[in-house]
């Protein structure tokens, strides 16, 4: 365990700036100080809790995720990775029984306002979940999908969207010559792959990644990874895993969960080679769980 | 009850169990067959028997009409008039398609509609009295739904025929027991099979599906129209079929309120007879070739109902799959 | 912004649908309670029909509805929990034989009612009238029996399938022999299912007409032996009101009919709930 923290440190691509960064954003000292311009706080969340049935499954969370950026969230099984990453669109209303207490504040709106229109949240919110769900649908469909839901009605139009989303997610040359069979002939990867396009093409800013690439062989993971860092930037990144080198790999950020709670939240390098924390040490050690 | 087990574990000799390879002896061994084993049989073979026997004595009785009337007289005859000596079901076989049709086209909407609204909207208080309001409607007797029907309905369309029906008109077309009559009692009473059954559909939709439509900025209504009833869709229609079946094998509601003559439909208020209703009226003083051809009608109306039936069981193991 | 109204619109049906199917109950139940109940009286319901049932009470077909209950659940529940039993038990789930077998109680849950009728009025009434004595309790409980051979056989199967495979296993490792086993183990273990399969067939029993027209006889007299004919309430209630035009009488035992419905319904609540 210990080799994947110095490997996890030097694989990434990235060294996250610091300096400038907003004031709601951890100020952490880094090796290449004021690289990228300053950063602004896209998602905050103030005293976010989620009971399910009256249980606590994440207490009175207060984290500030930055624009642009890729924010891991890591944490044992059962630590509320998911529900925490579901809060953020609203999406464990689905689930009955849940209550959501607190702020999420996206580019400063409260989407718990009851006023908030749900599907112009999640338009905006886009999220990709751990097992591939492609709709029974063709591949060109699925794509469409969300661009048709939100009233484009033009072919050409739409045959823009769906190569331009498919590109983007690395899938175009894959698929371009069967965009009209069925999207459940494709593998694991490729399917996953389809579901960040369909993600993509409704020109969401936020990206939602609940384990995207934990159902997945090797190769299909890096390519995921790979596409990461190329998304990094345009979108915000807000990657759940349990898997430590993937956040050390991938993300700018990193916050550790820990039983519902937030243990830290810090800059990714920081947290894999100088934790405050004592149980965040143990547990990118691997002495814990 | 684990104690009891325990003790008489704990007592039994073990002697059998450590006989020669009792150990790799798998529990559905094929070793002799205990009695109870070959009742059991026996009761399923009569369980499972009992249709084709059926199908066979109905068969039997009903044979002599086709052969004395001639198959394509009897299933194409316009006329059915047994004292006349006239033996064609065409008439009811049409007015039982238009009872059907009717009803289809009422139950289907409202009964797939009530079924999206238990598995996609329904607060749960709302889903606690639908369910319950659809289990009453199943056990209500159709004796019950034909009462109801001959003294709510019939007057009401009755009303209904008197103003819009031209003068000059036939008589029967204002006597309020009619196609329309028929169907609409007979859509309450085949909704709770649609309901359930599509519910059941519905609810077998990965939940992903859902999950990602909805997370993609779908709206509730295109996340149900555009993914989830595509899905369910051959759940759904099996529920339809065997909602159909049971509309064309009802028998005492459409007795009590379609009229019972044995007229071709023009309208939805003509009074009709159905092939489950022509039995049900004559055979209580049907003698010979009468009976036989009433019979004969029951072997038409075995048919459409197998048949509906195949084709649902073949459509829900679709969607199961 | 019009997906806005789409989704207002689409709920607005919805709840329509809901709303629809729920008031037909209601309206049922509210007519004919309101025209059925007064005419319930003690009178009505231990006293015997007079003018052809236009007038008098229902005891006899209450006692005939009793008697056909208890004689058809009779003669149904031995074949049909057997059935079940053994399909759960005995046949593997997607063996050709078990497949043929659930084919044919499939098919048999399809046969309308009349055609059960048709077939009790060749067989039983005309075919075997040396042995049932023609339209009597016995023909009408034979033939009923048929019809609710499938509702019992099935939900047996799911039940008996329910049992936690440990239980067996438990009781296999004890030394039981399967007879034992399923019989001691899993049979009671599945008896909450199979009781509420008995119920939906009381249901069916008193609810059904059409089987019983030819085969019961309708007599308006109180049943002495299985050998003698008998009517019951859903019989009564169609032959008062279509062949005597007593409509008053007939919403009395329609609400009769409701109100044993209801309480059947009820029964399978609790026997379920207290699983
Ligand atoms: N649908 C649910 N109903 C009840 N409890 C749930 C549900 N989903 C998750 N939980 C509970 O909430 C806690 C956090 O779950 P989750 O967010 O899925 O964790 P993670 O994604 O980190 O593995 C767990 O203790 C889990 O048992
Ligand atoms: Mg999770």
């Amino acid at each position: 365990m210990d080799m994947n923290r110095t490997s996890a440190v030097a694989a990434k691509p990235v060294v996250p700036q610091d300096g400038d960064v907003g004031t709601t954003v951890p100020q952490v000292a880094s090796p290449r100080p004021n690289v990228t311009p300053p950063v602004r706080e896209k998602i905050r969340t103030e005293k976010l809790t989620v009971f399910y049935d009256g249980k606590e499954a994440i207490k009175s969370i207060d984290l500030s995720i930055p624009e642009g950026m890729v924010t891991a969230i890591i944490g044992p099984s059962g630590c509320g990775k998911s529900t925490f990453l579901r809060a953020l669109n609203r999406m464990n209303e689905l689930i009955p029984g849940t209550r959501t207490t607190g702020k999420v504040l996206v580019d400063g709106i409260n989407i718990y306002d009851p006023a908030i229109d749900l599907p112009t949240l999640r338009k905006n919110v886009g999220m990709v979940w751990q097992r591939p769900n492609p709709f029974p649908k063709t591949i060109w469909e699925n794509v469409a999908y969300g661009p048709k839901c939100l009233g484009v009605k033009s072919k050409a139009v739409l045959d823009d969207i769906v190569e331009k989303s498919l590109r983007e997610a690395a899938l175009w040359d894959e698929v371009k010559d069967r965009l009209h069979s069925s999207a459940l002939a494709l593998s694991g990867g490729q399917q996953q792959r389809l579901c960040i396009a369909r993600a993509l093409a409704v020109e969401p800013s936020v990206l939602l990644m609940d384990e995207p690439a934990a159902s997945l062989d090797p190769i299909s993971t890096t390519k995921i990874e790979d596409l990461m860092a190329e998304l990094r930037g345009k979108y915000t990144l807000i990657i759940v895993t349990h898997n430590m080198q993937q956040a050390a790999r991938v993300s700018d950020y990193t916050a550790f969960l820990l039983m519902g709670e937030l243990v830290e939240f810090d800059v990714t390098e920081r947290i894999f080679t100088r934790p405050k924390r004592k149980e965040t040490e143990d547990y990118i050690t691997g002495r814990f769980g | 009850m684990d104690d009891s087990l325990g003790q008489r574990g704990a007592q039994a000799p073990p002697s059998h169990t450590t006989g020669p390879g009792s150990t790799t002896r798998a529990p559905r061994t094929r070793r002799g067959k205990e009695t109870w084993e070959y009742l059991a049989l026996a009761a399923t073979a009569i369980a499972a028997g009992a249709v084709f026997f059926i199908a066979a004595f109905v068969f039997w009785e009903g044979w002599p009409a086709f052969r004395e009337v001639g198959f394509f007289e009897f299933v194409l005859g316009k006329v059915w008039s047994p004292t006349r000596g006239f033996y064609g079901i065409l008439p009811i076989i049409a007015g039982t398609f238009a009872v059907t049709i009717l009803t289809l086209i009422l139950a289907i909407p409202v009964s797939v509609g009530t079924a999206v609204f238990l598995t996609e909207y329904s607060p749960e208080w709302a889903s606690r009295i639908v369910r319950k309001a659809v289990d009453l409607l199943a056990g209500i007797p159709s004796v019950v739904y034909g009462l109801f029907g001959m003294t709510t309905l019939v007057p009401l369309i009755r009303r209904i025929e008197l103003a819009t029906v031209p003068q000059g008109a036939p008589s029967y077309l204002t006597v309020g027991y009619s196609v329309l009559s028929a169907s609409v009692i007979l859509a309450v009473m085949i909704a709770p099979t649609v309901i359930s059954i599509s519910c059941d559909a519905l609810k077998s939709v990965p939940s992903e599906y859902r999950e990602g439509s909805l997370g993609l900025g779908a709206t509730r209504w295109q996340t149900v129209t555009k993914v989830i009833l595509p899905v369910a869709a051959p759940g759904i229609l099996a529920g339809i079929i065997l909602g159909t079946g049971r509309a064309v094998g009802e028998t005492m509601a459409v007795l009590m309120v379609a009229g019972n003559a044995p007229l071709f439909p023009k309208s939805v208020f003509t009074p009709v007879r159905t092939l489950t209703a022509n039995i049900a009226a004559e055979i209580g003083y049907a003698t010979g070739l009468h009976e036989h051809a009433l019979f004969a009608d029951g072997i038409a109306l075995f048919f459409v109902v197998i048949l509906l039936n195949s084709v649902a069981l073949w459509f829900r193991r679709k969607a199961l799959k | 912004m019009t997906r806005k109204r789409q989704e207002l619109l689409g709920k607005g049906f919805l709840w329509f649908c809901a709303v629809v199917t729920v008031s037909s109950l209601l309206l049922v139940l509210a007519y004919v309670t309101l025209k059925g109940a007064p005419g319930v009286s003690w009178n009505f319901l231990t006293a015997s029909p007079e003018d052809m049932g236009r007038k008098g009470g229902v005891f006899p077909a209450i006692v005939g509805t009793l008697f056909l209950v208890v004689l058809g659940i009779a003669i149904a529940t031995p074949f049909g929990v057997g059935a079940g039993l053994y399909l759960a038990e005995c046949v593997s789930r997607n063996s050709r034989l078990g497949e043929i077998f659930r084919f044919g109680i499939e098919t048999l849950a399809a046969v309308p009612s009349i055609v059960f009728g048709l077939f009790g009025y060749a067989l039983f009434v005309k075919a075997l009238k040396p042995v049932t004595g023609g339209t009597t309790l016995l023909s009408g409980a034979l033939t009923i029996a048929l019809m609710i051979l499938p509702i019992l056989t099935r939900a047996t199967e799911e039940a008996v399938r329910a049992v936690p495979v440990s239980y067996r296993e438990a009781s296999l490792a004890l030394g039981a022999t399967r007879g034992q086993t399923v019989f001691r183990v899993v049979l009671p273990a599945a008896a909450p299912g199979i009781s509420s399969a008995v119920i939906l067939g009381v249901g069916r029993i008193v609810g059904e007409t059409a089987a019983l027209l030819f085969t019961l006889g309708g007599s308006p007299l109180v049943p002495r032996s299985i050998f003698e004919p008998a009517r019951t309430l859903a019989m009564h209630l169609y032959l008062v009101v279509l062949e005597v035009g007593a409509m008053d009488m007939g919403f009395a035992t329609a609400f009769l009919l409701m109100v044993i419905t209801l309480g059947l319904n009820l029964a399978v609540d609790a026997v379920s709930r207290g699983k």
